[in-house]
């Protein structure tokens, strides 16, 4: 992304120590017995025409961080700013108008496109929310999209449970380009697809980015797919990001454990390599009341665990545009005395 | 015993639908040898669980039925041997895991009274023998505190607990062929390490052969010894792993292999893709269903294609349209 470079200083969308809580109520009264902290403290940020590759396991956070990110949800301690607005506390009528900037693209299309809308009816939407367009000047829009994502015209009059999932998720990320946003949060845009169809779609996206200049925010499990979308890449665990750096750093030079451990989970298609591999115990532990220390530490039993309870285990650079968490238990030695 | 553990001899398959008879699966054959692990992939639809399916009579009733073939089990046609026979096979000689091990569990059960239903159904054991046998089983499945978990109910295990469960009472009568429907595709990735790597461990340990079903190439590449790729109900390719995976023949079986993207790939460069889509169940031709789905006419266009062997072991569907333009490419 060269010609991006000379406005990377100013970051599409900033986010700091943004935490995302919902409260567990229970007894007699619905008291408010604990939290889930889905997302616990995450800064990060999104440049200009980039892909920031969102990944984690289920339960991670990664989806409340995305729809958090957009104010789908209403974080609850943070700072978004979207082109230098803080967007924190803006009103859903305040951020109207922004919308048109940021728009999402859910991982299941059947659940996330109306089975009583026409096609035409569906992508439009955002055109008649934003009040963008006449009638015939919508529909021309449509039409335009269509060819765009690769769909025929006469999808329009057709209802999305006539198309397969692959075709679906074109519908969907057409009715997300309506309004020339500027950036994409896809939440596991292929995930429900078969690999065929998969590779379709993100071809698509990428051509798309090519053509569009669209920022990408791209949430997946699949770290295969992941490395292929991304320039850089988050790792998040149990609400928290690990380490973020670009998507060959993350994946030639891992520096936190979980992200080694991840990456050596992946069973690649490939006979002939034999890989060591990190075996996990455990399960990803719950985030109502995620332990107080490192969370990885802790499903790893570190004998240190103990001392990171209270330490600050938030990001820090590690090598240029490489950030990695503060904690002992998940990095080498070396790395510990850099950031210590 | 000669010959293999299992040899399926062109099974059709056919559901009743209100449109009519639909074959799911059309004419599929392959055999898995004693003590090997045979993957059998391909996308949604392709007819790979309704395959494994009918070995252990397991379809969907009354619509689901095997109309036509063999499937010889320690040389013996499991299609007709009667019903009580067939209740001794499955679970006792060929266990079964499924994808989803919440919906294959009994909720209302606790974990040691399913187990010890298995147990007792193939082995006459008193149920405290078998209650014990169970927290055994529990143990080396790897489960925690085994005592305890063998009295809790499913919902309050975690997914990759539950299909550690799945794993043992499949396990649990030492059967002689696994089949694993989809096992580890409802877990995250550092979980189904685990699981494979327990179901690899148990595989070594027992000499159990596995007939693993999944989309997964990946987990084919590193589990099994054999592939047999599916297309639209039939057997397109099918090859020793490293020969299929080094030396692909079909069309269809190079599309997949280019379509996934690879940590060692270029970045956001243009992935392979196949064109058009599977046609749907009703609409299948009775020539080659590749070319339909590529809009090609040729001379398979309305004949079955012959299922060749062009290496040993390495068998093709042997359309000549999909063999080139596989190899020309």
């Amino acid at each position: 992304m060269g010609a991006e470079m000379n406005t990377e200083e100013i970051p599409l969308l900033e986010v700091e120590e943004l935490k995302m809580h919902f409260p567990v109520r229970g007894g007699v009264f619905m008291k408010q017995v604990g939290a889930v902290k889905a997302v616990d403290g995450v800064s990060l940020s999104i440049r200009k025409g980039e892909t920031l590759g969102l990944v984690g396991e289920s339960g991670c956070g990664k989806s409340t961080l995305g729809k958090a990110l957009v104010r789908l949800l209403k974080p609850t301690a943070g700072r978004i700013r979207f082109m230098g607005r803080d967007i924190t506390t803006m009103s859903q009528f305040g951020l109207r108008p922004l919308r048109q900037d940021f728009q999402m693209v859910f991982q299941d299309p059947a659940e996330s496109l109306d089975s009583r809308m026409s096609v035409g009816e569906i992508i439009s939407e955002p055109l008649v929310i934003q009040k963008m367009g006449n009638r015939v000047q919508r529909q021309e829009r449509v039409a335009e999209l269509l060819d765009r994502v690769g769909m025929p015209r006469a999808a329009a009059q057709k209802f999305s449970f006539e198309f397969s999932g692959g075709q679906r998720q074109r519908i969907g990320i057409a009715r997300a380009l309506a309004v020339n946003p500027d950036l994409l949060i896809l939440d596991e845009p292929v995930s429900a697809l078969d690999v065929s169809v998969q590779a379709q779609v993100l071809n698509l996206l990428l051509e798309l980015q090519r053509d569009l200049g669209l920022s990408y925010l791209f949430i997946a499990h699949d770290l295969g797919v992941v490395k292929h979308m991304s320039d850089r890449v988050a790792v998040m665990y149990l609400g928290k990001l690990v380490e973020v750096a670009s998507a060959d750093a993350i994946y030639e030079d891992p520096r936190h454990a979980y992200t080694k451990a991840l990456l050596s989970a992946i069973p690649v298609p490939d006979p002939t390599v034999k890989r060591e591999k990190v075996i996990l115990e455990g399960d990803v532990p719950s985030p109502i009341d995620p332990p107080a220390g490192s969370a990885f530490g802790d499903r790893m039993n570190h004998p240190r665990y103990e001392e990171t309870v209270g330490m600050d285990l938030g990001l820090r650079e590690i090598a240029p545009d490489h950030l990695v968490a503060r904690d002992l238990c998940c990095l080498s030695e070396e790395d510990w005395k850099k950031v210590e | 015993m000669s010959g293999p553990l299992l040899e399926i001899r062109d099974i059709v398959t056919s559901f009743t639908t209100e449109r009519g008879w639909v074959r799911a699966v059309d004419g599929v054959s392959f055999e898995v040898a004693a003590g090997k692990t045979v993957g059998l992939v391909g996308e949604s639809g392709c007819g790979k669980t309704v395959t494994a399916m009918s070995i252990v009579d397991l379809l969907p009733k009354p619509s689901g039925h095997v109309l036509e073939g063999e499937i010889l089990f320690k040389g013996h046609d499991l299609r007709k041997v009667k019903e009580k026979r067939m209740r001794e096979v499955r679970g006792g000689e060929i266990g079964v895991i499924f994808q989803e091990p919440m919906a294959a569990l009994n909720p209302v059960h606790r974990i040691g009274r399913q187990l010890v239903e298995a147990i007792r159904l193939h082995k006459k054991v008193s149920a405290r023998t078998a209650l014990e046998e169970a927290v055994e089983w529990l143990e080396k499945v790897g489960i925690p505190a085994p005592e305890r978990r063998v009295s809790e109910y499913p919902h309050q295990l975690s997914g990759g607990m539950r299909q550690r469960v799945m794993i043992a009472i499949a396990l649990c009568c030492h059967p002689d062929l696994i089949i694993a429907d989809e096992p580890t595709t409802a877990l995250d990735v550092t979980v189904q390490a685990q699981i494979l790597d327990l179901l690899g461990t148990m595989r070594g340990e027992m000499g159990t052969a596995v007939l693993l079903i999944t989309h997964d190439l990946g987990v084919i590449a590193e589990q099994c010894d054999e592939v047999v790729v599916m297309y639209a109900g039939r057997i397109v390719e099918r090859a020793p792993v490293k020969d299929l995976f080094a030396n692909p023949r079909h069309a269809y079986t190079r599309g997949l292999l280019g379509s996934i993207p690879r940590l060692d790939s270029e970045r956001k460069s243009v992935l392979q893709t196949i064109p058009g889509q599977v046609a749907s169940i009703q609409d299948f031709t009775q020539g080659c269903r590749f070319c339909q789905r590529m809009e090609r006419k040729g001379k398979w266009e309305h004949q079955r294609p012959p299922y060749i062997e062009l290496t040993p072991d390495h068998w093709v569907e042997g359309c000549e349209l999909c063999m080139e333009e596989g190899h020309g490419s």
